[in-house]
């Protein structure tokens, strides 16, 4: 027997190699995917199924989808509007002065983001409990605002308040991708810079924004897709039960109700497929705008 | 002068900032560990108030509720967070970097397709697979087993890509030597390559088991039985406030954020590594 033919042999090895991603592949993303789009179009009941063409996208167009459409699509904007352009700014703070100090700093801002979604919506419920004595309605009273009713209050309210809890989990990991990208960039363009008498604001606009395009990029895509996907923030903060009016709503929340607790699997399916196509389009859109396709813009 | 005078200024107007915020981020923290030396049920009416911010009428007996409450549930619950965690991390780091050397070192038909396949299974929602993936645990009857929570996750397209990155940087000669001695492929891989990849593995062992250890959407669906539970979706069960669910809530959850926290103090630049070495630069 020629060394060729064993499983040892540099010809077949790279396939023994690559074999448990295939298997994984195969049974654990392309058989439930391929399963969304079938079932998307079946009436599943127990142990029997029917096919039904186009009905459950047809029935998407009712009152509870569209909320849900509109938290998560909201929610994914502000996130972006908020969770870029902090972090940015944080980062290119920290970036500077006392390297000790920074550490600190970065390390109390990340520190959030460890813990689990569970144990963050809890505390959550609690500091935004609706007493007039709560610790955030002590606050507003100090300040003047009007103490409210933040899980209960209404959908602006439920919004400030998953904004408040995506704020405290993710600022520090979005700093710590863009201290990432900020140390890639050169010190001579700032030492140039300097030179040329430039403002820290000028530095800011002119060199770190635009160096920082890829970095940008990218933690905006994973917004995207952390955004649209949002369901566990919302379903512990408001424990489990479906929140006054779907305030809390999102499309991955509807997609568990239907599937999870009303037995609607096909309906549930074509809520994924909905999710699929606008988080895939949104992003792949996004990095096409940004020529991420191009040779050039590849790293 | 004037420019030093506006310089330090600024830097001072930073630290303040920066010290306001690090204090508010640190509130929610500091208001569990409180309220953890506290009975729980005196969140119930306002919630935490700015009182209860004050470090006074602190009692350590109320962690004996973490062995006492419902017969210790809470320590069944930590043992299989710990194990699944321990389970699942062991077999991704090995089956990622097995894949990853693959994919690494050999030109073979199809590497190009099976590579971009990895990158762009990184891009897919696991939230809209769950359905299809929970009939698939019902049929081959793996749900409420830790077997269906952790299987579905052991080839992780993102570990393989960070391992892949780390192999493509481990120099070839290194490699030929092996064959030049008579090691086949495989050996190859545990012998020569596997010693020198401890950085790689630190890194993405630790990502993976706060991933583990925090995963909540896909238990929650798979685990049926009390006994089952992971920490986060036995935590979850509490959320509703009767009987003494609010007393092993707070201690509970302060016990399960803890241990990550003190792992992170210690391991820092490896969580950064996890994060970040992965992808992108500039």
């Amino acid at each position: 027997m020629t060394r060729k033919q064993t499983l040892g042999s540099a010809k077949i090895a790279p396939y023994v190699f690559i074999l448990p991603f295939i298997a994984s592949f195969l049974i654990f993303y392309l058989y439930p995917i391929i399963s969304t789009v079938i079932m998307g179009f079946q009436q599943v009941y127990p142990g029997q199924v029917e096919f039904i063409g186009l009905e459950n996208y047809r029935k998407l167009d009712n009152p509870e989808f569209k909320v849900a459409l509109k938290n998560s699509f909201r929610y994914t904007v502000y996130t972006i509007a908020l969770l870029i352009p902090i972090p940015l700014l944080l980062s290119v703070w920290l970036n500077s002065g006392n390297r000790a100090i920074n550490t600190v700093y970065r390390s109390v801002l990340y520190i959030p983001s460890l813990v689990s979604i569970v144990v963050a919506g809890t505390i959550m419920r609690l500091l935004f409990a609706s007493s007039d004595k709560s610790f955030i309605n002590t606050l507003a009273i100090a300040v003047g605002v009007e103490p409210r009713q933040w899980l209960l209050g209404g959908s602006h309210q439920a919004m400030i308040l998953l904004l408040i809890l995506a704020l405290w989990r993710w600022v520090g990991v979005n700093i710590i991708y863009f201290l990432s990208g900020l140390q890639a960039i050169p010190d001579e363009l700032y030492e140039a810079a300097d030179i040329d008498g430039a403002s820290p604001s000028q530095k800011l606009w002119r060199i770190t924004i635009p160096l920082l395009k890829n970095t940008t990029i990218f933690v905006t895509t994973i917004s995207i897709f952390g955004g649209f996907a949002m369901f566990e923030e919302s379903f512990i903060l408001w424990a489990g039960k479906p929140s006054p009016n779907n305030v809390g709503l999102t499309i991955v929340g509807h997609l568990y109700n239907k599937g999870f607790q009303e037995g609607e699997m096909g309906m549930a399916s074509a809520i994924g497929i909905v999710l699929l196509i606008i988080v895939f389009s949104l992003s792949i859109s996004f990095l096409k705008l940004f020529g991420f396709f191009e040779a050039e813009g590849r790293r | 002068m004037a420019r030093i005078l506006h310089h330090s200024r600024r830097a001072f107007v930073k630290y303040i900032i920066l010290t306001l915020l690090a204090l508010l981020y640190l509130v929610p923290l500091y208001a569990l560990t409180l309220a953890a030396f506290r009975p729980g049920r005196d969140l119930l009416r306002y919630g935490i108030t700015l009182k209860t911010l004050i470090p006074t009428d602190l009692h350590i007996s109320t962690f004996k509720g973490l062995y006492t409450i419902r017969d210790g549930i809470y320590i069944t619950w930590f043992g299989n967070s710990l194990l699944l965690m321990l389970l699942q991390t062991s077999l991704a780091l090995f089956l990622s970097s097995f894949v990853a050397y693959g994919l690494s070192l050999y030109h073979f038909k199809g590497r190009k397709v099976v590579t971009t396949l990895v990158i762009f299974l990184m891009l897919v929602p696991i939230q809209i697979l769950i359905l299809p993936l929970y009939k698939l645990m019902i049929t081959v009857k793996l749900i409420d087993t830790f077997w269906g929570v952790f299987l579905p996750m052991i080839v992780s397209p993102f570990a393989i890509f960070f391992f892949k990155q780390y192999i493509d940087g481990v120099p070839r000669d290194l490699i030929d030597a092996g064959r030049v001695d008579g090691l086949n492929e495989y050996a190859i891989f545990f012998r020569i390559v596997v010693p020198i990849m401890p950085p790689a593995f630190s890194a993405m062992a630790i990502f993976m088991s706060m991933q583990s250890w925090n995963n909540f959407l896909w238990p929650l669906i798979v685990l049926r039985t009390g006994e089952k539970f992971t920490l986060p979706i036995g935590l979850n069960t509490l959320l509703t406030p009767y009987g003494n669910n609010y007393d092993l809530l707070i201690i509970g959850a302060l016990a399960a954020t803890l241990p990550i926290i003190i792992v992170f103090i210690f391991f820092q630049r490896y969580f950064i590594a996890g994060l970040t070495s992965g992808g992108v630069k500039g």
